[in-house]
């Protein structure tokens, strides 16, 4: 339970954007136009800090005034503090780098104000505990994405649009039914009411069903293979921005939480449900990582990766133990540092070579020092290397997964893990190491809304690292106490 | 199940098909409307009298007013177009009643009934009480939603609105 403040100030974290939007919109557009990153910019910080040191953000009774129209009924646990952090983190990265990117004042205006109704959109996901407003959420997250999507107005970016629309209409409708048949089932929505509902229920085949159903459409959400055939063309056709905002956290947000969230607090954990979870995970550690040795696109390398490292999350959450939860909340934390990492420093490459051609491009470290090295950093941490982020939470699962007694997947996600490393290792030999290509004299560095959002994801993944002996005990396990809650 | 029931659900399925299998998008927008108000007859007959008249004011309404819209904004495809169009749409469709047969062959095969009993139809409750006490956070989801669209149809469309 938390106080007045505490509701206050969650309960502003949908109000805020979305009255932020209005605003902005108002008569004086031309004088709001410049105002929106600044505004965009104090939300996002604001989100920041509320959710690393709540006891300064006092002044948030002030926004009391909302709480005379809006009651919202919010639960906020660890688990939902970590995505808002994320969210926070990744969507201030994503409009710095649209900002670097668009020339066009109108169009980065536009971008904000999607990006806030996003932000609004995530931030209720991650809070709400009633299975029909977790629907409502997403789908603003959905139409907020397919807009993004085809920001560009190409035809590439279109054809990503359309595909990632329709696969996200089957699962709205598959999600939907499920819905509506545990509405049948139960009564009620609320995820309290519907956990009791199954456990009672006399009718087994139906709520396998539904069950079913639910997890085909988090996993098309999620991206996981066999269901990723939207994401490798709508990561790498997608801008550079909106790439890092849907590899960062859009999907993990719309996906990967709603399954640990909906599994977790809903569904419970049975036998065959733990052998899908590991199961699809497994598959997608794997393949994802073996298409993704396979590419010469660097932003589809990294799309390939991102399904790879997303199915290593669904493993630690099919352990079913805390310790499994606890390790796939924090690789769900560190994965969406180092993946918009490496999808910023994509943009960089992208924005300042004009390729993503991986076989067109080397050396580029010599002209990007700060983007290379930020590169090597995102990497190591991806492969699970020490002392960095991604190899304690890699550690983590690992220990679940053998501790669990399911030493072949144990086995397999450290296998995963080798051909993480051996094509991250061939992206930095090709593009930021070796001799400088042709054509790339001129190249320079990026600017400094592309260079500082990567220093701030390099300074988290590797702070996180160095101090994770702090961080195991106030963070880490703490998450993983919200197993059957 | 009576006559009329079994009438409006062969309805309901006619223009739903119709909707999706017609070449004019202009029709199909036309077809997802009467394929809405067909539900809306539905949701009266199940005692959903709210729902059926969200279904009709919103789905057969609002978004058909929206899908025109933005429909008149597009241009129409050539006859050549049309025609590689419907030979690919064809190829893609032909699996589909064999699905379906499939699936009620297993229905029957295995003897699937899934006892589902159906809540009683919540007419007690107020609509007031129902939208802004109990849903107040779907109604500012849903705003939301809308908000969201309009500034899809800005940024989509715009440049050809200047046209």
């Amino acid at each position: 339970m938390f106080g007045r403040g505490d509701y206050v100030m969650y309960s502003s974290l949908i109000l805020l954007p979305f009255f932020a939007v209005i605003i902005l919109n108002l008569p004086l557009r031309a004088f709001m136009r410049k105002a929106a990153l600044w505004v965009s910019l104090f939300i996002l910080l604001m989100q920041i800090c509320f959710i690393v040191y709540p006891a300064a953000c006092s002044f948030s009774n002030s926004l009391d005034i909302f709480g005379m129209f809006l009651k919202f009924n919010f639960v906020v646990d660890n688990l939902s503090r970590v995505l808002l952090f994320c969210i926070g983190v990744v969507t201030l990265c994503s409009i710095l780098v649209e900002k670097y990117i668009i020339d066009d004042e109108e169009r980065l205006f536009n971008f904000i104000n999607i990006s806030l109704l996003l932000l609004a959109g995530m931030n209720g996901i991650v809070m709400l505990r009633d299975i029909f407003s977790l629907y409502v959420f997403i789908e603003i997250v959905a139409v907020g994405s397919f807009i993004l999507i085809g920001f560009n107005k190409d035809i590439h970016a279109f054809e990503a649009a359309f595909k990632y629309i329709m696969l996200s209409v089957i699962s709205t409708v598959m999600m939907l039914s499920a819905i509506a048949l545990l509405l049948i089932l139960a009564g009620g929505t609320s995820f309290s009411v519907l956990s009791a509902a199954l456990k009672s229920s006399p009718d087994t085949l139906l709520v396998s069903f539904v069950i079913g159903i639910f997890l085909c459409a988090a996993f098309i959400k999620a991206g996981l293979m066999p269901f990723h055939g939207w994401l490798p063309d709508t990561y790498s056709e997608a801008p550079a921005a909106v790439s890092v905002l849907l590899a960062g956290i859009v999907t993990k947000t719309v996906g990967v939480y709603v399954l640990i969230r909906v599994v977790n607090s809903v569904f419970g954990f049975d036998d065959p449900l733990k052998y899908i979870l590991l199961v699809v995970g497994a598959v997608s550690a794997v393949f994802g990582a073996l298409a993704a040795l396979g590419q010469s696109d660097f932003k589809r390398m990294l799309a390939y990766s991102s399904i790879s490292q997303v199915g290593y999350i669904i493993m630690g959450l099919g352990c079913a133990t805390e310790l499994g939860l606890a390790g796939a909340v924090f690789h769900l934390f560190n994965h969406s540092i180092f993946k918009s990492l490496l999808f910023v420093n994509s943009a960089a490459v992208e924005f300042q070579t004009g390729t993503r051609d991986m076989n067109k491009l080397s050396g580029l470290a010599e002209k990007m020092p700060i983007t290379g090295t930020t590169s090597v950093l995102a990497l190591l941490s991806t492969a699970g290397i020490p002392p960095l982020s991604g190899f304690w939470s890699k550690l983590i699962i690992v220990i679940a997964l053998w501790t669990a007694g399911f030493y072949l997947f144990a086995m397999i996600a450290i296998l995963a893990s080798v051909l993480t490393l051996a094509y991250l290792l061939s992206m930095q030999r090709r593009v930021f190491f070796g001799k400088l290509g042709e054509g790339l004299r001129e190249v320079k560095e990026a600017g400094p809304e592309i260079v500082i959002p990567a220093l701030l994801l390099a300074l988290i993944l590797v702070g996180v690292g160095l101090f994770f002996p702090f961080i195991i005990n106030a963070f880490v396990f703490p998450v993983g106490n919200i197993l059957g809650g | 199940m009576s006559i009329f029931d079994g009438i409006t659900l062969f309805s309901l399925v006619a223009a739903a098909l119709w909707t999706v299998m017609t070449r004019s998008l202009l029709r199909s927008a036309i077809g997802l409307a009467l394929t809405s108000a067909i539900l809306t007859v539905i949701m009266f007959r199940l005692n959903s009298p709210l729902a059926a008249v969200f279904e009709l004011s919103v789905c057969s309404g609002l978004i058909s007013v929206l899908f025109v819209s933005v429909i008149s904004l597009t241009h129409p495809l050539t006859i050549q177009e049309v025609i590689q169009h419907m030979k690919e749409r064809m190829a893609r469709f032909w699996v589909l009643p064999f699905l379906v047969i499939a699936i009620g062959i297993t229905l029957i095969l295995f003897n699937i009934k899934p006892e589902i009993r159906l809540p009683a139809p919540e007419t007690v409750k107020d609509v007031r009480v129902v939208m802004w006490n109990l849903r107040q956070v779907d109604v500012m989801g849903q705003i939301i939603i809308l908000l969201t669209g309009a500034f899809g149809v800005v940024v989509l469309f715009k440049e050809r609105i200047k046209k």
